[in-house]
């Protein structure tokens, strides 16, 4: 099958060798970092025979090992938090009108434009006082960890969620809610039967997105960590400070290993929903 | 008999816009009633207004002699189809025919035998288990149909369901749309802006414009005697000429050239005289029916349309348009020949503003 403007010639190479080496800036690191993680040698870049001695100290040491459960714990649960908010934030936003509606809307998005360092300063400056506040009221003795990463996902992964959703619920007729309505359906049967199996895809490629980025965090969960707890990531950096071995390839992997399964999987559930 | 619905003294405002300007109407059980009106002239705000999708400003609304004005759709036994039929795309033909019975929480079983009746009366039939984006524009029409009348609604809101048709098939589901609307026996209203096609399909027509109902009457009445100016020129083609009434008998066109022309209007009233193109009758110079009105003028166009002919006629002071059927026989008149066109002074409508 070719067209009139397929490219003919010289172009077509061309076409196909810069397509090759869009493909090798991508999956070259990945490939490399992925045979080195396997390398018996203290040099990260010297080839030393096989071994899986990294992959043995990774999961020995208990540190390593609870910064991956903590990180696992984060993603899943400040995920779920803000694609329910996120997604209520789309809702309110696209389907009706309230007094500040432009205000709420250009705030939403703050989180997305702030840089990360600033962002995570101010949650510094909310969490040391947040916390004080709390502990005088309360006597609750809050320590920074589980709770402050936590909300700091949450703060800036419902932005990114309302987004997704957002694109998707501006796609989709009123029209169906209201004949959803007109068809005697209350507000609550045309959200569940109507709206929300239109924006499923939406909510689940904002859920995907809101765990890959909450997994990835490294700037703002250093700041509000706290002593003693933090993720895999921000555990990785910790490692490169006290000198770089390939313990920090196989860490990687692992990483790019849960996220790939998680892409699998949002992929599979997918295609389960449509044939099924 | 109390009507199917009934509007009085109905508003609706969106903000500073007037959308649907006083009305008062009232539609029969069982009628075909169609709205007809430019766009935006608030055909679909009325039609909204009956759903209950939009309540009133000012006015009361009543379905069956039962104010609904404020209760919502669920409330009330109409239902709509709408302008893109507003399928759900996620569910099947059957699932989208059945969901108002199991929102209204009957029975599976009943839900699944009065959907498939519906989808054979619409004559679906073997495209139950089909999505909607797997099916052509008419039928998704149908099922559109269906999933409204399944309801069995007392009145069916229809807004320009043949809109998005083409022509061919656009006239095919006309004749079907009335015929189904004869089986089930429901008052259908009907938004559309085609003049044509309310003309054909209605027992009665509601000229709006701006908000305002202009005419309420049957297909002959508006085309023959239209309540005004505006609509006059909207249904169908006319020739407006220009004049004063001098008594209820006569008026004087803008030329000085007394007409007989019918009229109820007190004299020295600006009016315009609506003269069909199908309904003037073009001779030889100095020729015409005996006590035919008649004014003098030459052929600028002539256009061939094999059934008929279309005139383009200049008078001394105005243009008009005259179409003369294609007899055998017909005399034809080209370009630059000049020429009386004549009238029956009873084909003729005098209207004001
Ligand atoms: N929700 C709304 N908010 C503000 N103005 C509206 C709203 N709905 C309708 N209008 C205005 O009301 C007027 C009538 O609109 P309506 O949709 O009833 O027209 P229509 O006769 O159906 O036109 P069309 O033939 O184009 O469908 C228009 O001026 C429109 O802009
Ligand atoms: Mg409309």
């Amino acid at each position: 099958m070719s067209t009139s403007v397929e490219p003919r010639g010289w172009a077509k190479a061309a076409l196909h060798v810069n397509g090759w080496f869009v493909y090798m800036f991508f999956y070259a690191p990945i490939v490399l970092l992925v045979i080195y993680s396997f390398s018996n040698s203290r040099n990260v870049g010297t080839w030393g025979g096989f071994t899986l001695d990294w992959y043995r100290d990774f999961f020995d040491s208990s540190n390593a090992r609870g910064a991956l459960s903590n990180s696992v714990k984060i993603a899943i649960f400040s995920t779920i938090i803000s694609v329910v908010l996120g997604t209520m934030a789309a809702l309110s936003l696209e389907r009706f009108t309230f007094r500040g509606k432009k205000v709420f809307d250009a705030l939403l998005y703050l989180p997305i434009i702030i840089p990360d360092v600033t962002m995570a300063v101010m949650m510094l400056l909310f969490f040391g006082e947040f916390f004080d506040v709390l502990d005088a009221l309360f006597g609750l003795g809050l320590r920074k960890g589980f709770w402050s990463i936590s909300i700091s996902h949450i703060a800036f992964n419902i932005s990114f969620v309302s987004v997704v959703v957002r694109a998707r619920l501006a796609g989709m007729d009123t029209d169906l809610e209201e004949a959803a309505i007109d068809l005697y359906a209350s507000r609550w049967k045309a959200f569940r039967y109507v709206t929300f199996p239109q924006i499923v895809p939406g909510i689940a490629g904002g859920a995907l997105l809101a765990m890959t980025l909450s997994l990835d965090d490294v700037v703002i969960t250093q700041f509000v960590a706290g002593p003693g707890w933090t993720t895999l990531p921000v555990y990785v950096f910790g490692l490169i400070r006290k000198g770089v071995t390939p313990l920090i390839n196989a860490v990687s992997v692992t990483m790019l290993v849960v996220s790939m399964l998680l892409v699998v999987l949002s992929i599979v559930a997918q295609r389960v929903r449509r044939s099924g | 008999m109390t009507s199917a619905v009934e509007l009085s003294g109905i508003t609706k405002r969106f903000g500073d816009v007037v959308a649907v300007d006083n009305v008062d109407l009232s539609i029969a059980d069982g009628e075909f009633f169609a709205m007809l009106g430019p766009s935006g002239c608030g055909k679909t705000t009325t039609l909204r207004l009956i759903a209950g999708l939009e309540f009133p400003t000012e006015g009361s609304l009543s379905i069956f002699g039962q104010e609904v004005g404020t209760l919502t759709p669920d409330k009330r036994p109409v239902n709509t189809v709408f302008q893109n039929y507003a399928l759900f795309p996620h569910l099947t033909v059957l699932e989208n025919v059945g969901f108002g019975l199991k929102m209204q929480g009957i029975d599976k079983e009943t839900t699944r035998r009065r959907s498939m009746e519906m989808i054979e009366l619409v004559q679906l039939d073997g495209l139950a288990e089909r999505k909607p984006s797997q099916m052509s524009g008419g039928q998704q029409q149908r099922v559109a149909l269906a999933r409204a009348l399944v309801n069995q609604p007392k009145v069916l809101l229809l807004d320009e369901p043949l809109g998005a048709l083409d022509l061919k098939l656009r006239q095919e589901m006309q004749l079907e749309l009335k015929k189904l609307q004869r089986d089930v026996g429901i008052s259908f209203v009907f938004v559309t802006h085609d003049q044509e096609e309310a003309l054909t399909m209605s027992d009665r027509i509601a000229v709006m414009d701006d908000g305002k109902l202009l005419q309420v009457a049957t297909p002959e009445e508006i085309y023959e005697r239209p309540a005004n100016r505006f609509v006059a020129d909207f249904i169908g083609q006319t020739n407006l000429l220009e004049g004063t009434v001098s008594d209820s008998e006569t008026v004087i066109l803008e030329n000085g050239v007394s007409v007989r022309a019918k009229n109820g209007f007190s004299a020295g009233t600006h009016v315009a005289v609506s003269l069909r193109p199908e309904r003037a009758h073009i001779q030889s110079q100095g020729e015409f029916e005996e006590g035919w009105s008649h004014v003098n003028g030459f052929v600028e166009t002539v256009t061939y349309l094999g059934n008929a002919l279309i005139y383009g006629i200049k008078l001394d002071w105005m243009d008009l348009e005259v179409r003369e059927e294609n007899h055998p026989g017909v005399e034809l008149y080209k370009p630059g020949a000049e020429i009386t066109v004549s009238w029956d002074p009873d084909a003729i409508s005098v209207v004001s503003d």
